[in-house]
């Protein structure tokens, strides 16, 4: 497929999908469910806001949503008890699969997720969104209600950077623009028709997501499309302009650690593939600097892009009746 | 879905009566309220520039099947919602508009208890309750009698000067048997009269070829102070009780500059409409004369003015208004209020405002609501909606 005829065939506009009595109506008939996992770690201001926006709009007005969870990696703050006051299903990430050891990282929430969830299709939001609004999830997942080609839905926007004197109307996405987009375009180009790769939101179908690995760090978003895009090729993705997303700024040395995540993933995926043959064995220490009393100090940050295997290998995740499961 | 259905000629005791039995409904409806809370209050709503807020309240209105959902030249956000008879019409109103410009992070928090955000409570607030209204009404099965005319509306703060319910009930052509205002805070606020009232902005500034020399040299902050000086000096009544408030006073930009420029502005209020233009001319006459003594420019602009008025305590608007409060162990704090309520006043027609829940940091940074008192403030909503509807307001 021609990345311009995907474009214009599988980008589409949240508001396509506004007419949410049109969009229960067609899940319904399909028979289909939807759960909405909510990934946090320290949220509590934003995560009560995003409870109740969507349980209000998209559970009681609209029944689009049958499943609200809220996925926590261990906050310290009020996040898990805010969200149940607000009516969410509240996990520990480490209380799911117990008999696995857990890791932390908001990769292994995506991916227990997929257990815990009843959901035939996941959407996916971060918790951390200040202008969250029903378009969030609609948005997403319009596309797989519609078409049922269509696998993996993934979210863009013209990202502010909320900043002291109010709203910049562009911004954001170095990392994308910087490190995924010119990686995509050596080797992969027909993803770079993804405008926002690394975005946290997105919707995506149970027999897709149990049947694909997950690694746990930053690399998760990239390893779905490349694994996505490896068996089931540009056609199973859409991508849906949810306008505005305000988020908290990220320091560019944070950028950093998200960017060594990534490329140890992406490297890992290509030799996988045989697309750049074998590697050597990678560092996993990032290494950044400061001064400290005129004297420039290494800071070394161990950072390991762990991966857990597709949950369908699972064998407690096989004996749960589930449609796909089964098949 | 609760189906409670009102009959026709109920009492106003069986009304009181009916009002706890919702509660539970309610307070579940009330997490539809506080979505549509945060989707008004983090649209920006500048008097002046309430188009996005109206088009959002428009949205829910249509959402929520009202009739005749419209704006209108002024930028109000009306819809109706028509009842059983319709030979009747009560105007539901809540001013859309903010003092928060569009610049600033119109984000909202919430948390157990509270929700925070700029306008949250003045008067975001109030929008959402007379927008979800309509819907809450259909859930519990209540059909009114009369017409709800459920207007968002524009232009009501600072220069505003309630420009858009003045436009409206100047333009309206079906007759209004009543009006409620609601204002997001304070729950117990209970305002059936209006106070006379004159908003004025003091200018100050000092011409280029300013003798420096001559008294009052310093630059506006002084002729400013000047003036302020003499405001305090002006002897005010007991009866009719009157007050001059300063509410905010603008000059100068740091050190190393003299401040050639400043703003004071202020409200006159007074029990009496002849007083309170006595004293709005007798400031300006002291802006007058300080400019004469200092060479400095000051004038006065009115920006906006109320007249008096109201029902009286004993009208049976009044009178139900404090009946539905007091059987909710809602303690009402009477005070006239210079909101839409003047407007209604002006066309002699019977008008209460209430306030949903109690808050904090009004109109500041840090301004948030509480979630608890919502319930109850929407059942007082509800009973005297209906006591409206019923006639026991009436003053026949």
């Amino acid at each position: 497929m021609k990345i311009d005829e995907w474009l214009k065939s599988n980008t589409y506009h949240h508001g396509t999908f506004r007419d949410l009595a049109e969009l229960v109506e067609k899940k319904q008939e399909q028979g289909m469910t939807i759960s909405l996992c909510i990934p946090t770690l320290n949220e509590e201001k934003t995560i009560g806001k995003e409870v109740v926006i969507f349980r209000s709009e998209l559970m009681h007005r609209y029944p689009l949503l049958d499943e609200i969870a809220v996925i926590d990696s261990g906050s310290t703050d009020r996040t898990l008890e805010i969200a149940a006051n607000f009516g969410a299903d509240t996990y520990l990430a480490s209380d799911i699969l117990p008999d696995i050891e857990p890791k932390r990282g908001k990769g292994e929430n995506l991916w227990k997720a997929i257990y815990q969830l009843k959901g035939d299709i996941i959407v996916y939001i971060d918790a951390d969104i200040k202008n969250i609004h029903p378009r969030f999830v609609y948005g997403l997942v319009g596309p797989l209600i519609n078409r049922p080609e269509i696998k993996y839905v993934k979210a863009f926007y013209d990202r502010p950077l909320a900043f002291s004197q109010g709203i910049r109307p562009s911004g954001g996405g170095r990392v994308t623009e910087i490190l995924i987009r010119p990686l995509f375009s050596l080797f992969f180009p027909e993803l770079s028709a993804i405008i926002q790769p690394l975005s946290g939101e997105y919707a995506v179908r149970r027999e897709v997501l149990e049947s694909i690995p997950f690694p746990i760090g930053y690399g998760v978003e990239t390893s779905h499309l490349l694994d996505v895009y490896t068996r089931w090729g540009m056609a199973a993705f859409a991508q849906t302009d949810l306008d505005q997303r305000v988020h908290r700024n990220q320091a560019t040395r944070s950028l950093g650690k998200m960017s060594f995540g990534i490329i140890q993933t992406f490297l890992s995926r290509l030799s996988k593939m045989n697309v750049i043959g074998t590697i050597p064995e990678l560092s996993t220490v990032l290494r950044q600097f400061q001064v400290h009393d005129q004297t420039f100090e290494t800071v070394e940050y161990e950072i390991v892009e762990d991966e857990r295997p597709p949950m369908i290998e699972i064998p407690a995740y096989r004996d749960r009746v589930t449609p796909t499961a089964k098949k | 879905m609760c189906h409670i259905l009102i009959g026709m000629r109920m009492s106003f005791d069986a009304i009181l009566e009916a009002l706890p039995r919702y509660r539970e409904r309610m307070a579940e409806l009330s997490e539809i309220m506080l979505a549509n809370l945060v989707m008004i209050a983090e649209t920006p709503a500048p008097t002046f520039s309430e188009e996005r807020r109206t088009g959002f309240v428009l949205e829910r209105m249509n959402e929520y099947q009202l009739l005749n959902c419209s704006t209108d030249e002024v930028g109000n956000g009306l819809g109706i919602l028509p009842g059983e008879v319709g030979d009747r019409n009560i105007l539901l109103v809540a001013h859309m508009d903010t003092v928060f410009p569009d610049g600033m992070d119109h984000m909202v928090t919430i948390e157990p208890g509270y929700v925070s955000g700029l306008g949250i409570g003045d008067n975001s607030l109030g929008v959402a309750a007379v927008v979800t209204l309509p819907l809450i009404l259909k859930d519990l099965g209540i059909k009114l009698d009369s017409n709800l005319i459920v207007m968002g509306t524009s232009r009501s703060l600072g220069r505003g000067n309630i420009e858009g319910i003045r436009f409206f009930l100047d333009n309206m052509e079906i007759p209004i048997s009543a009006g409620v205002c609601v204002e997001g805070v304070k729950l117990g606020r209970l305002s059936y009269s209006s106070i006379g009232m004159v908003r004025g902005e003091i200018r100050c500034e000092v011409p280029e070829e300013y003798d420096w020399s001559r008294f009052g040299a310093g630059g506006a902050i002084v002729n400013m102070s000047e003036v302020i000086n003499r405001i305090f000096e002006i002897p005010l009544s007991r009866r009719p009780r009157s007050t001059i408030v300063l509410n905010s006073v603008e000059s100068g930009a740091g050190f190393n500059t003299i401040p050639t420029k400043g703003t004071v502005q202020f409200e006159a209020r007074s029990e009496s409409g002849p007083m309170v233009h006595q004293l709005a001319e007798t400031i300006e006459n002291i802006a007058a004369e300080v400019a004469s003594h200092t060479g400095a420019e000051i004038t006065m602009e009115v920006v906006a003015q109320r007249e008096p008025g109201g029902v009286e305590f004993s009208h049976p608007l009044a009178v139900g208004a404090r009946r539905v409060l007091t059987h909710l162990d809602i303690k009402p704090r009477i005070r006239p209020s210079t909101s839409e309520l003047s407007a209604f006043i002006d066309k002699g027609i019977p008008a209460v405002t209430i306030g949903l829940s109690t808050g904090e940091n009004l109109n500041e940074k840090g301004e948030r609501i509480h979630i608890d008192p919502i319930t109850t403030g929407l059942q007082q909503l509800l009973g005297l909606i209906l006591a409206v509807d019923k006639g026991y307001c009436d003053e026949n």
